[in-house]
């Protein structure tokens, strides 16, 4: 997964046990800029679309990130910015959870030739890198934020099949689903009582690495101009227009847009490898 | 006493796993963890099944209740054949016949509030509506002594002993006010100090309910204490079948007599012929032919190597499979 590459580095400079620094550090980050994108209006000192004569301001006092070729303040477009990826990134894993959770589920339970035909479907969506596919979707569906959700949640919803059905395929070989049979439990509350509720530790694990690789795909997709259309504020999009002016000299046109999404694909990688640690340590 | 449950020849084979050469070739083998055991159990009896590990009283336990789908026989349960039951009906009568598994650790799920779990059964039957079934649970926990029962009401599974948690299991299976259990080793994994209480439990709940009850062990001190009649099982087959204490105090198939003599709480009687058997018990999948026990019997005559003996009539009410009984 691509949050991976992002991973390793910080894994180097805290060691390999990941835990409740990880946990909460991750979760500070993305409480962070989920009440950057609530507050936005108050926090943002500018409008972000207002155009003014000062292009190229480098960071100061007046423009703490500094401001781009048409004057706009970069912290006031990172600030709204925020919306737009936490938007296209909520909206985008509510789908893959909502298609790939009752799938994988109904699939791994049941089993046989649907189970097969589901799997190798799934199977195939995930051999695909997840941005090529999702671009090429974005590009079928026209830029737009909404387009973009769609494209990512579709490449998702394996990673939510594969894990909840082979899950599933665990847990249905244990006693207290066979004891669920013997008390009478049709197959729907099998899966809904006895079933869910034991799945819920790994839905947290792939919802936080599947967001933070979300993130990355939705920051490409913008890059490329398949989100937003301008002036929109979006940190893919700021990052794009900004690097062509890296080699000028004006760094903080891609830093600041480029950290702030390494940061919170960095917070929800780190909130799952923290989660996924602890639910791999207290399983018996 | 009215039959509660009659097995007739009840069968159930697992295959197994084989190489591709011989999966190429056709070949196909088979467990025979149970092979045509036939047994019945009046109303209100505990019925004991005991037997080495691996001889297939688990396998029988969970067949009677199609837990595993039996190869063949019948098992007539107050008159239906369970066995030809279609879905629904097979998921209706579960009402009736329940089972307490062995391991109390694994039969709860570790995300199912224990009240609920107790109470989960009788929503599923329509026997009582959220707030009565939760009434009934609390009644439940009260009775098999898991108080206060409000505060175990909410506990999870990880919160208990392993003899609170079976406790809890046969709460559950109780508080359907089944016809018939299938109690497999409900206390063999329990600690000993809880053990009597727990058998008391389930003596009381006999009582009370006029429960029907399979009661498999391998304990046979367990299965003189409450079973009424029991059956030895050897390798997937019935041996002997008798009132227990007689069973017990007298038996007459030499691997009864063998399970005896290695219970050491149960020989005081000096003079009760010693029986030793040589080697192993064989695999399942290939099981010696005529009797099974023929290649550790020290009686074993030729016609045992050759012929598979059939359960007799010895005594009344005590039946044996023994050529040389
Ligand atoms: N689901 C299964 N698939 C394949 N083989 C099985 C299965 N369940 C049981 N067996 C085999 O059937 C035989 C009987 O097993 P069973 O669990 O019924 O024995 P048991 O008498 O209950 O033993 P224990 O005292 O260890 O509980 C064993 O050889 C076992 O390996
Ligand atoms: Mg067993």
């Amino acid at each position: 997964m691509l949050s991976s590459i992002i991973l390793k580095p910080v894994k180097a400079i805290f060691g390999n046990r990941p835990g409740r620094g990880f946990l909460i550090a991750g979760t500070i980050i993305v409480l962070a800029v989920v009440i950057m994108a609530i507050f936005a209006p108050f926090i943002a000192p500018y409008n972000p679309t207002a155009i003014s004569s000062d292009t190229f301001s480098p960071p100061c006092w007046k423009h703490i990130m500094g401001t781009n070729r048409l004057g706009q303040d970069v912290f006031s477009r990172i600030v709204w910015g925020s919306r737009i990826i936490l938007y296209v990134v909520l909206v985008a894993t509510a789908f893959s959870m909502v298609l790939g959770i009752p799938v994988g589920l109904v699939s791994g339970y049941y089993g046989g030739k649907l189970d097969r035909v589901l799997s190798t479907v799934m199977d195939s969506i995930y051999a695909f890198p997840a941005l090529i596919l999702a671009i090429v979707i974005a590009v079928v569906l026209g830029p737009s934020p909404m387009n973009a959700a769609v494209a990512i949640a579709f490449v998702y919803v394996p990673t939510y099949f594969r894990m909840i059905r082979g899950q599933t395929l665990s847990l249905k070989g244990q006693l207290f689903v066979e004891a669920a049979k013997a008390i009478g439990a049709r197959d729907r509350e099998i899966m809904l009582k006895y079933i869910l509720p034991n799945l819920i530790p790994t839905i947290l694990v792939v919802f936080s690495l599947s967001v933070a690789d979300a993130i990355l795909t939705e920051a490409g997709l913008s890059f490329l101009g398949l989100s937003v259309t301008p002036p929109t504020p979006d940190w893919g999009y700021d990052l794009r227009v900004g690097q062509a002016f890296f080699l000028d000299g004006y760094w903080w046109l891609v830093f600041f847009p480029g950290l702030m999404i390494m940061l919170l694909a960095m917070a929800f990688a780190l909130i799952g490898e923290a989660l996924s640690e602890r639910t791999s340590t207290s399983a018996r | 006493m009215p039959e509660m449950l009659e097995v007739r020849n009840l069968k159930t084979y697992f295959p197994v796993r084989v190489g591709i050469l011989d999966s190429l070739r056709g070949k196909k083998y088979f467990v025979k963890a149970v092979d045509g055991i036939s047994f019945s159990i009046d109303r209100g009896e505990i019925f004991g099944l005991i037997g080495e590990s691996g001889c297939g009283k688990t396998t029988a336990g969970r067949s009677v209740l199609r837990l595993v789908e039996p190869t063949g026989g019948e098992v007539i349960f107050d008159g239906v054949d369970v066995l030809k039951l279609g879905k629904e009906e097979l998921r209706r009568i579960r009402r009736r016949m329940q089972i307490i598994f062995q391991d109390p650790y694994a039969s709860l799920s570790p995300r199912m509030k224990i009240g609920e779990a107790i109470a989960h059964p009788l929503i599923i039957h329509g026997i009582a509506d959220r707030r009565e079934a939760r009434e009934i649970a609390l009644r439940m926990l009260k009775r098999v002594g898991l108080t206060p029962e409000e505060e175990y009401y909410d506990r999870y599974p990880n919160q208990l002993s392993g003899g609170q948690r079976q406790r809890v299991a046969i709460a559950r299976a109780m508080a359907l006010k089944p016809d018939f259990v299938v109690a497999d080793e409900a206390v063999s994994m329990i600690d000993v100090s809880m053990r009597a209480s727990i058998l008391e439990l389930l003596e009381e709940f006999r009582r009370d309910y006029r429960l029907s009850m399979l009661f498999i062990t391998h304990d046979i001190a367990v299965a003189r204490l409450i079973a009424d009649r029991t059956a030895v099982m050897y390798l997937g087959k019935i041996v002997e079948l008798g009132k227990t204490r007689r069973l017990i105090d007298n038996p007459i198939h030499p691997y009864t007599k063998a399970l005896v003599n290695a219970a050491p709480s149960i020989t005081r009687r000096e003079r009760r012929e010693k029986v030793k058997l040589r080697g192993e018990v064989p695999n399942a999948v290939n099981p010696p032919k005529g009797c099974r026990l023929s290649n550790r019997c020290p009686f074993a005559t030729d016609i045992c190597r050759t012929k598979e003996p059939e359960l007799r009539e010895v005594e009344s009410g005590h039946f044996v499979a023994c050529h040389l009984a």
